[in-house]
């Protein structure tokens, strides 16, 4: 199984991170879909286990949320899942996940059988740095890696705690705010960019409103080792439902567009 | 934070880092300001000449004489609002105020508590917007046009089940983007820490008065005392004066629905598992894997599948205990209590009045109770006439 470390060491360029909702809007699609994404130059997936009530995701993400609900998926189903793409392709997979529904199935139990699935690292959304000892034994014990989001607002001294306990990439919210496509970046980010760069050698990758390729370029061009995109391409899954051939093509020309950026800036 | 928010091991604060600086900054203020000899007679005054406190511990004759026992209602219905919510908007409001903060927002179910904060708002001239789901929104149209006569503005969210737990979120998600200048005001002691804790402090002046006022009355402590649980503020004022009274025993009363054997109830205590939801640890409606459930009730102001960190952690330590009571006999206890006493209660308030009924004859004619009269019913009773139509 690939690390964060083996994967960043071998970029020349920026590092490519879409983002999914295991199963949107369904298993089978979804696999598709990842599959699709890896092809199109993925150099690392970031996950989310669909979950009722996503409070740090904006609307576009929600929405996804529920249609990989209403399509059956569980914890376990999304394990599985992941399994699937870990044979299909030796990626790093970071896990983006609710804490009730890792609470329910057993901390110890969750994080093992997730990195027998081949997968990396859980960020819990709503379990901040101040908690992590609640998971850090079962993640430990798994033989986890560990990424942790920092904010605009994140205070120096919570910053150097969370760097601290980040080993796979810090997970950069480029905005005060939830997920979700927006025109501009943030100029928050620039100096969080900074901030971070001198705190910390482990890789810092932005997301949160990341929906154009010079979005990427831009936090890149400031020092960023990665670029999250999520909304922007679940917004494609949303847009064609009726037509699976239509979406799997536009995620691969979107990812694509974000390669080409990436590699040429 | 200063503090961790836990009772045993409930509660806590389980939220994105972008919220964490926003909470610290509440958390700070309110430990400066509860003690702050300005803010305490500002809100002293304000709970006297505006909310119209003490209210007063009414001795329920005729009720009484019905169930068998004394019973002593306190008159949170008789709060300026028409129920317990104002003690905590008017005391989150002040905060927010005495922050600096300019704006408000707030979630609501049944829209009791964003009116509550809307009447707030008028007061302080705060710009306040209220988040209600948007079956909620059609299902309460009074209380929205209230909040609008304000000058609140209304949000419905249709996103989820458009009910209270989609009203929070997007609460949550508004705050995130807009933490400078907007003070959250939350309507129960639920959530992360330090919204239990605070509201619980506002709320207290309710059980602090009963207890006074029944060594006053009866000259010795209750042998019961009894309150509805939805979030659990209500109950929480009322639990909080007598917590350290060993001998007096403490029954929340949790909203049954169509019978906890459904999945139509609110009954989080009785029937649900601890989980992390809203903020905090704690008990939770939810399926197997942890998706959080609907809830359904016949009150919306108890509507919510979790409930405040501190009702999980007194049911788990066995100080209270916690009963369903389901619409039915809900409906039941509404009617009784305005044939024998002309008072008209609020549908969450009127569990409290179920479990009451459910004592009768069984307890002692001697035993003294009081019970958290919460609100007052003028908004249920075309709820009431939908299932019992006058004849």
């Amino acid at each position: 199984m690939i690390t964060y470390k083996q994967k960043f060491d071998s970029l020349s360029s920026g590092a490519l991170i879409p983002f999914f909702v295991i199963g949107d809007p369904d298993l089978d699609t979804s696999f598709e879909i990842v599959k699709t994404a890896i092809d199109a130059g993925a150099d690392v997936l970031e996950l989310g286990i669909p979950f009722s009530d996503p409070i740090a995701d904006g609307p576009t993400i929600q929405k996804a949320d529920i249609r990989a609900l209403d399509s059956g998926v569980t914890p376990a189903k999304a394990l599985e899942f992941i399994k699937r793409v870990t044979e299909y392709k030796d990626i790093p997979i970071g896990l983006l996940v609710y804490y009730n529904l890792i609470y329910q199935y057993g901390i110890e139990k969750f994080m093992l059988d997730f990195a027998a699935a081949g997968g990396n690292s859980v960020l819990i959304a709503d379990l901040c740095i101040d908690d992590v000892d609640e998971v850090k034994a079962a993640i430990e014990a798994a033989g986890l890696e560990t990424v942790h989001m920092v904010t605009p607002n994140t205070s120096d001294e919570r910053l150097e705690s969370i760097v601290e306990k980040t080993s796979g990439f810090v997970y950069t919210v480029a905005v005060l705010g939830v997920t979700g496509s927006r025109d501009e970046v943030s100029d928050l980010v620039n100096p969080l960019i900074k901030r971070l760069k001198a705190a910390t050698k482990t890789p810092v990758c932005v997301g949160f409103g990341i929906s154009k390729p010079q979005h990427a370029v831009d936090v890149l061009d400031a020092g960023a080792d990665g670029v999250i995109v999520g909304s922007r391409l679940v917004k494609i899954i949303e847009e064609n439902l009726d037509d699976k051939e239509k979406m799997i093509a536009e995620i691969s020309t979107a990812l694509k567009g974000f390669r080409d950026a990436i590699d040429n800036r | 934070m200063k503090h961790t928010g836990r009772y045993g091991d409930f509660g806590g604060y389980y939220v994105p880092e972008v919220l964490i600086p926003a909470l610290e900054e509440i958390e700070k203020a309110f430990y400066h300001f509860k003690d702050d000899a300005v803010f305490k007679e500002e809100l002293e005054s304000l709970r006297a000449d505006y909310l119209g406190r003490e209210t007063p511990l009414y001795f329920a004759k005729r009720f009484s004489e019905y169930v068998g026992y004394k019973v002593y209602l306190k008159r949170e219905d008789l709060v300026h609002g028409g129920a317990h919510k104002g003690n905590n908007t008017l005391g989150q409001g002040l905060l927010a105020k005495y922050m600096g903060k300019t704006k408000l927002i707030a979630e609501t179910g049944a829209g009791q508590h964003g009116l509550a904060t809307s009447m707030i708002g008028a007061l302080f001239d705060f710009d306040t917007k209220i988040f209600m789901g948007s079956v909620d929104v059609a299902r309460q149209s009074v209380n929205v046009h209230k909040m609008k006569l304000c000058g609140a503005s209304v949000v419905p969210v249709s996103a989820g089940s458009g009910t209270l737990k989609d009203a929070i979120n997007d609460a949550l998600r508004y705050w995130c983007s807009n933490l400078s200048d907007t003070f959250y005001l939350f309507g129960t002691a639920a959530g992360p820490h330090p919204f239990p804790e605070i509201v619980r402090y506002f709320q207290t002046v309710i059980g602090i008065e009963a207890r006074k006022q029944i060594l006053v009355k009866e000259n010795r402590l209750p042998d019961m005392i009894v309150a509805c649980v939805g979030g659990g503020s209500n109950a929480i004022g009322l639990f909080s004066g007598f917590l350290e009274d060993e001998s007096v025993k403490i029954v929340g009363v949790e909203a049954g629905g169509k019978g906890i054997d459904t999945t139509h109830h609110c009954a989080t205590l009785t029937k649900g598992r601890v989980g992390v939801f809203h903020g905090a640890k704690g008990y939770l409606l939810q399926d197997e894997v942890g998706q959080v459930f609907e809830s359904e009730s016949i009150s919306a102001g108890l509507d919510y599948p979790g409930v405040g960190p501190e009702h999980s952690y007194l049911k788990a330590s066995g100080r209270a205990e916690y009963v369903p009571a389901n619409d039915e006999e809900v409906l039941d206890a509404f009617e009784i209590l305005i044939k024998t006493e002309g008072i008209i209660p609020a549908l969450e308030s009127s569990h409290a009045l179920a479990y009451l009924i459910s004592m009768r004859g069984k307890l002692d004619p001697n035993t003294v109770v009081v019970a958290n009269l919460s609100g007052r019913g003028d908004k249920d009773v075309g709820i009431v006439e939908e299932h019992r139509p006058l004849k």
